[in-house]
């Protein structure tokens, strides 16, 4: 068996209220869990774009991106190790605003993460890190004595090193028609 | 850009479905109808000069017979439904559809626009339910939105791979009125079904096959969805390769061309499953190596170069890594190699495949189709309608023991004459299969042959058959077993007959309450004479035979192994 790792699965697809489904139904019937998930605009305008983490094998996430860009509405899809990508993922700390003001230490812990006070109340402060995996984590393990009231983590987004070509691929059609 | 284009008219989103469909030239739906569609249905009768609506008596019945029509005639099938239940009983044979790449579209009512969501009345999310099986399908809750995703509905289904299409409309969208206007679709930018074939592809599968010893072809259905049989013919003939099918490749090429070696896969022929494991090169010509097909993959053809003509680039090396691919439609991508192909002579290569057909013959096929013990066989039952038909009859079959015989016996002389459940396996397929498979193709002779567990999945279709008047002429196998099931709890479950026999009706007795000629024979002097009658009768025809309820279906490779290891008893 060849060896599991993580790949980046990007997607670039018409906007279909439906796709989300399609995409998560071919992983479904392959037993195959997401690690990751985020879908937003892409630098083209009317075109989507999912980044979606998978731990598998080379063999099996080739077969499932080329299930994926058989999907009529998928325009591109391709599939990146972590070293052809450029990712970073998103975190949000709510802590209670006495432990900010009571215990000193958790000044030095915000200071040193290079994170971000996104907002302060008298009850709560809301902190912001965006970074790796090991990096969030790291915040998320200081704080967690000084007890979080909440934590959330978005899913990875990324950009590849290399180019996606996705207008040449619509200019092409453009040209065709 | 070359437009169809219809003058503009304020009408209703019920009457624009049914102007698509005419646009579309389709001029036959099967259907049921319901409160959800009720709008459509009524557009239907307003239309019915134009437009054969045919009441079928389930929806699943409603798919097989628009993947039988659309088998024989090449052309989309077109299947309606209501929401909910409707909805859900299409799922089978959309699901049929997509895996054996038949061109259908289904149509299904919804409940209106503003009560999605609320558990209404016969309200199930069919987008939900079909997304896994469907090539596409998409919800329309806007009359205006009908023209478009109908026509990209049918350019889907056809083109490319083909496949299944849902489109569910709400039922407010189907009551507005707009300003309707019909343009054909003639591409989607995020859609490339027919990719462009590489030149060196090409080149370097016409060098390997030149420089080949022993190759063989493996062709499948791509050959008759491409229309590609006759510079498939050409192809088989300049180079001299033995070509075998899967079971969907069926009647691409005549059975008796003398290159055509039979049947490949778990109960395909001795000498092509055996020589797979000698060949030096393969050549795959639209087919996807299934399970069935291949055995164990580990062991499968590891001696030979594989060359694989595909249409669907997700096919490439998803079971066989291919040493050449070429990816395309077949019909361009075998003219583009015909000439690059050298006239070549493999006689003694090819002798192979008849020393072992000889084998076979003596120990399998001779006793299948000439027994002489007491009991009637499968194979004496197509051999009597191959002899009847004279190889000419489009034979549907459905899933089990009497498909594989079928399969291995029936005689075909031209294309598109096997309808068959392939890749689902879809138990109840045949009966309404063959309905739509006749009026795909009236001029032809349909022969539904089935198997008695079968035959009453769908059985209610025989009202279908009586309403329509269609001369399809039935056959059931009766062993009063699941008779495939049954074989492989004798051969591997210590013959420990879970819940296989069946204690089954008056056959008979029911097609004559729906008014159909029927016979039973149980006797060999019966069988010639009744089949003969059976193929003479210009009206619709049930042919009951019973035979032997153990025999088992030989050559045979158990699964999981590999396909030099096929038994032959």
């Amino acid at each position: 068996m060849e060896e599991k790792k993580h790949f980046t699965i990007s997607i670039y697809s018409e906007n279909n209220v439906g796709l989300l489904n399609r995409i998560s139904a071919i992983l479904l019937k392959r037993h195959i869990n997401i690690e990751s998930f985020s879908t937003s605009v892409s630098e083209i305008p009317d075109v989507y774009r999912f980044v979606i983490v998978v731990h598998l094998s080379q063999e099996k996430v080739k077969k499932v991106v080329g299930q994926i860009e058989k999907q009529v509405d998928v325009i591109k899809a391709f599939y990146h190790t972590d070293e052809e990508t450029i990712f970073q993922e998103s975190a949000l700390y709510k802590v209670k605003s006495s432990a900010l003001f009571e215990e000193r230490h958790i000044q030095n812990v915000i200071k040193e993460s290079h994170a971000n006070i996104v907002t302060v109340s008298p009850e709560y402060f809301v902190i912001e890190k965006t970074g790796f995996r090991h990096e969030t984590e790291k915040l998320y393990n200081d704080l967690a004595p000084y007890g979080l009231l909440q934590f959330v983590r978005s899913g990875r987004i990324s950009v590849t090193k290399s180019k996606m070509g996705i207008s040449e691929i619509l200019n092409t059609f453009k040209n065709n028609q | 850009m070359a437009t169809t284009k219809a003058k503009s008219m304020h009408i209703s989103g019920a009457e624009a479905v049914i102007r698509c469909l005419l646009a579309e030239g389709v001029d036959l739906v099967y259907g049921y109808p319901g409160g959800a569609i009720m709008p459509i249905y009524d557009e239907l009768y307003k239309f019915q000069k134009e437009l054969n609506h045919v009441l079928t008596r389930h929806e699943q019945g409603a798919t097989h017979m628009a993947q039988g029509y659309a088998r024989t005639s090449g052309k989309v099938g077109v299947a309606m439904a209501t929401s909910g239940p409707g909805a859900t009983n299409l799922v089978t044979g959309i699901a049929d559809a997509q895996i054996d790449s038949t061109p259908m579209v289904c149509i299904t009512g919804q409940v209106a626009y503003h009560l999605l969501g609320s558990d209404a009345f016969q309200e199930t999310d069919i987008i939900g339910i079909s997304t896994p099986v469907t090539k596409w399908n998409y919800q329309i809750t806007r009359a205006e939105e009908i023209p478009e995703i109908l026509a990209k509905a049918f350019y889907i289904a056809r083109s490319g791979r083909p496949g299944p299409v849902l489109i569910d409309i709400t039922k407010n969208a189907q009551f507005d009125t707009f300003d309707y206007q019909y343009e054909t679709c003639k591409g989607i930018r995020s859609y490339a079904p027919r990719p462009v074939i590489e030149k060196s592809a090409v080149a370097a599968a016409a060098e390997l096959i030149n420089q080949a010893k022993k190759p063989m072809i493996v062709w499948g259905q791509g050959v008759i969805l491409g229309n590609a049989e006759t510079v498939f013919q050409a192809f088989v003939e300049k180079t001299d390769i033995p070509a075998a099918w899967t079971i969907l490749g069926l009647s691409g090429l005549p059975t008796d061309h003398p290159h055509n070696v039979g049947m490949v896969g778990m109960h395909g022929n001795y000498g092509p499953n055996l020589l797979t494991n000698e060949c030096d090169v393969l050549i795959a010509i639209g087919m996807r190596f299934d399970d069935r097909v291949t055995g164990n993959l580990d062991t499968y053809a590891t001696q030979a170069k594989v060359i694989h003509l595909e249409i669907d680039p997700a096919e490439i090396d998803k079971n066989v890594k291919a040493d050449v691919a070429v990816l395309g439609d077949c019909k361009e991508s075998l003219t583009q190699l015909l000439p690059l192909v050298t006239a070549n002579d493999h006689s003694s290569w090819r002798a192979q495949f008849d020393d072992h057909y000889q084998t076979e013959f003596e120990k399998v096929i001779n006793k299948d189709i000439n027994p002489t013990k007491a009991g009637l066989t499968m194979g004496e039952a197509i051999a009597a309608i191959n002899k009847h038909s004279k190889g000419d009859a489009v034979i549907v079959t459905d899933v089990g023991q009497h498909q594989m015989v079928a399969c291995r016996y029936a005689k075909f002389t031209q294309s598109k004459s096997n309808v068959t459940s392939g890749g689902l396996g879809t138990m109840g397929f045949a009966l309404p299969a063959a309905i739509g498979a006749k009026m795909g193709a009236p001029e032809r002779e349909v022969v539904a042959v089935i198997g008695d567990g079968g035959y009453q999945m769908t059985i209610q279709e025989l009202g279908t058959i009586f309403q329509a008047q269609l001369p399809v002429k039935i056959v059931v196998l009766n062993n009063d077993f699941l008779g495939m099931v049954r074989q492989w709890q004798q051969l591997f479950f210590d013959k420990r007959y879970a819940s296989t026999e069946m204690i089954n009706p008056d056959f008979v007795a029911i097609a004559k309450a729906y008014h159909i000629e029927a016979v039973s024979v149980k006797d060999r002097a019966d069988l010639d004479g009744a089949v003969a009658k059976m193929i003479a009768s210009d009206k619709p025809f049930f042919l009951e035979v019973c035979v032997e309820k153990e025999d088992n279906v030989f050559p045979m490779i158990p699964t999981g192994a590999s396909v030099s290891d096929i038994r032959l008893e």
